[in-house]
């Protein structure tokens, strides 16, 4: 069919704007429940990782912030370890991430992050109002993607409570085994630091034994060494100074008081 | 219901299926198998854009200008792509998750336009309906015997419900690792087409 260029104009025009307006009005409208979709999802991440919750249960959102009455979010300062007084409601780690006012570039390192932020979220959970530990964010390269998750840590700033990753695209049955429960469940009693302070924890090739024996070594993922060294050189980047280390050093000191 | 809606409807199943008869849609087939769950979501959204997208191509068929067809129809697309990924997200947060970029992608899924161009321009809207349903019908048939073999074999589950323990969890089942990545579901798609054309002789291409 042929049509004058006015014509087609025209018709592209209304093609675009009824279209714009569409997608536009539902972006709009669903935004507030895919936020808080994504919100809920983080909250219970961190419940899985500090082992408060079993991530077969589907929590909803009640039992969620129930759960999280005993949670307390805080915005730290990585260089210094210190609380600051930044909202964590409001704080969006990745987006500090990003900008360069709020963040710096990564010194190299093999868990591939390009960029640190100055400050970061992590949770405190209390029992009867004294912290027993914390949980706090990673993140790295395995073999096709970063991987994004929460490693909870003991008041000792030493010991590791528990491990979980809420987002990544590992092969599943290999790597993506990093959701497995039954690896997570080699993950607690572990030790963080060696005696001269640095980062020891590491995914091995193989199958460690129990804590109290090999406190540093966690299992391998069969068939998926990159992804085991990527859960291994996040966790050396994470736990090292330019991490958590002296935050973790503060939140250890803070139960001696 | 009439013989030709019948034909409009089911024909695309086994007779011309999408995938198994023209190799449309593959990317997604390989990538969204691997669960039941994650291949059942993505087989209702695939079937609503479908559907939709021909609904709307055909009621504009007589309007839009010869010329700048196939961008009005992918603006189309991409317009109820977009909204069904923002559906997803916002009520199935999880396996939209799990869906990632796969949701997107279905703008650039051949069906769509292949449905489009081929028979939404051309025929009325109720039998672009059938015909968008059929061929959904039609890519999810394979999809979902593709991801019940791969979740079975390879993760010894099906909707996550377990039928094979692991070895790994205790259990007797050594999983199938080559079903789990996506390659794996090439030898699936090829093994289907392998048995379509058995039972429908007429589909095997004239050699030379």
């Amino acid at each position: 069919m042929r049509h004058n260029a006015l014509y087609t104009i025209l018709f592209s025009g209304a093609v675009c704007v009824v279209c714009a307006v569409l997608v536009s009005s539902a972006a709009v409208s669903l935004k507030q429940d895919q936020l808080r979709n994504a919100a809920l999802d983080k909250q219970r991440n961190v419940l899985f990782a500090a082992g408060l919750a079993d991530p077969t249960e589907r929590l909803d959102s009640e039992q969620v912030e129930g759960m999280f009455e005993n949670i307390r979010p805080v915005v730290i300062d990585l260089e210094t370890g210190r609380e600051t007084d930044i909202d964590p409601t409001s704080f969006d780690q990745a987006k500090a991430a990003r900008n360069p006012d709020t963040s710096r570039a990564a010194p190299e390192n093999r868990a591939s992050v390009q960029r640190v932020p100055n400050q970061a979220l992590v949770y405190e959970v209390l029992e009867d109002d004294k912290p027993s530990m914390v949980v706090v964010p990673i993140e790295g390269y395995g073999l096709w993607s970063t991987l994004y998750g929460f490693l909870a840590i003991g008041n000792d700033g030493n010991t590791v409570r528990g491990i979980t990753y809420y987002q990544h695209l590992e092969t599943p049955g290999l790597g993506g085994e990093v959701d497995n429960p039954n690896w997570k469940a080699a993950w607690p009693g572990r030790r963080i630091y060696d005696e001269s302070g640095a980062p020891a924890v590491r995914v091995i090739k193989g199958t460690a034994p129990p804590a109290a024996q090999a406190p540093y070594e966690v299992d391998g993922l069969t068939g998926a060494t990159i992804t085991s060294n990527g859960v291994t050189a996040m966790l050396d980047f994470w736990l090292g100074e330019n991490g958590f280390r002296n935050y973790l050093q503060g939140f250890k000191e803070g139960q001696d008081r | 219901m009439t013989e030709s809606y019948k034909k409009t409807l089911l024909d695309p199943l086994f007779e011309s299926n999408p995938i198994a008869l023209q190799v449309l849609g593959i990317c997604s087939a390989l990538a969204v198998t691997s669960k039941m769950e994650t291949a059942l979501v993505m087989c209702v959204a695939v079937i609503c854009v479908l559907a939709l997208s021909n609904v709307s191509i055909s009621l504009l068929r007589n309007f839009i200008p010869g010329n700048v067809r196939i961008i009005v129809q992918l603006t189309i697309i991409a317009s109820l792509v977009i909204m069904t990924d923002q559906v997803l997200k916002a009520y199935v947060y999880e396996i939209s998750k799990q869906l990632s970029v796969f949701v997107g992608l279905i703008i650039t899924n051949c069906i769509i336009m292949g449905r489009a161009e081929a028979y939404a321009m051309q025929n009325g809207p109720f039998d672009s309906l059938l015909d968008g349903l059929g061929n959904g019908l039609g890519y999810s048939t394979i999809l979902m015997a593709t991801a019940f073999f791969r979740e079975l074999l390879a993760q010894g589950t099906v909707f996550g419900v377990v039928l094979l323990p692991k070895v790994s969890d205790g259990g007797w089942y050594n999983p199938n690792g080559i079903l789990g990545i996506p390659a794996g579901a090439f030898f699936l798609i090829g093994f289907f087409i392998w048995a379509l054309r058995v039972w429908k002789t007429d589909q095997i291409e004239a050699e030379g």
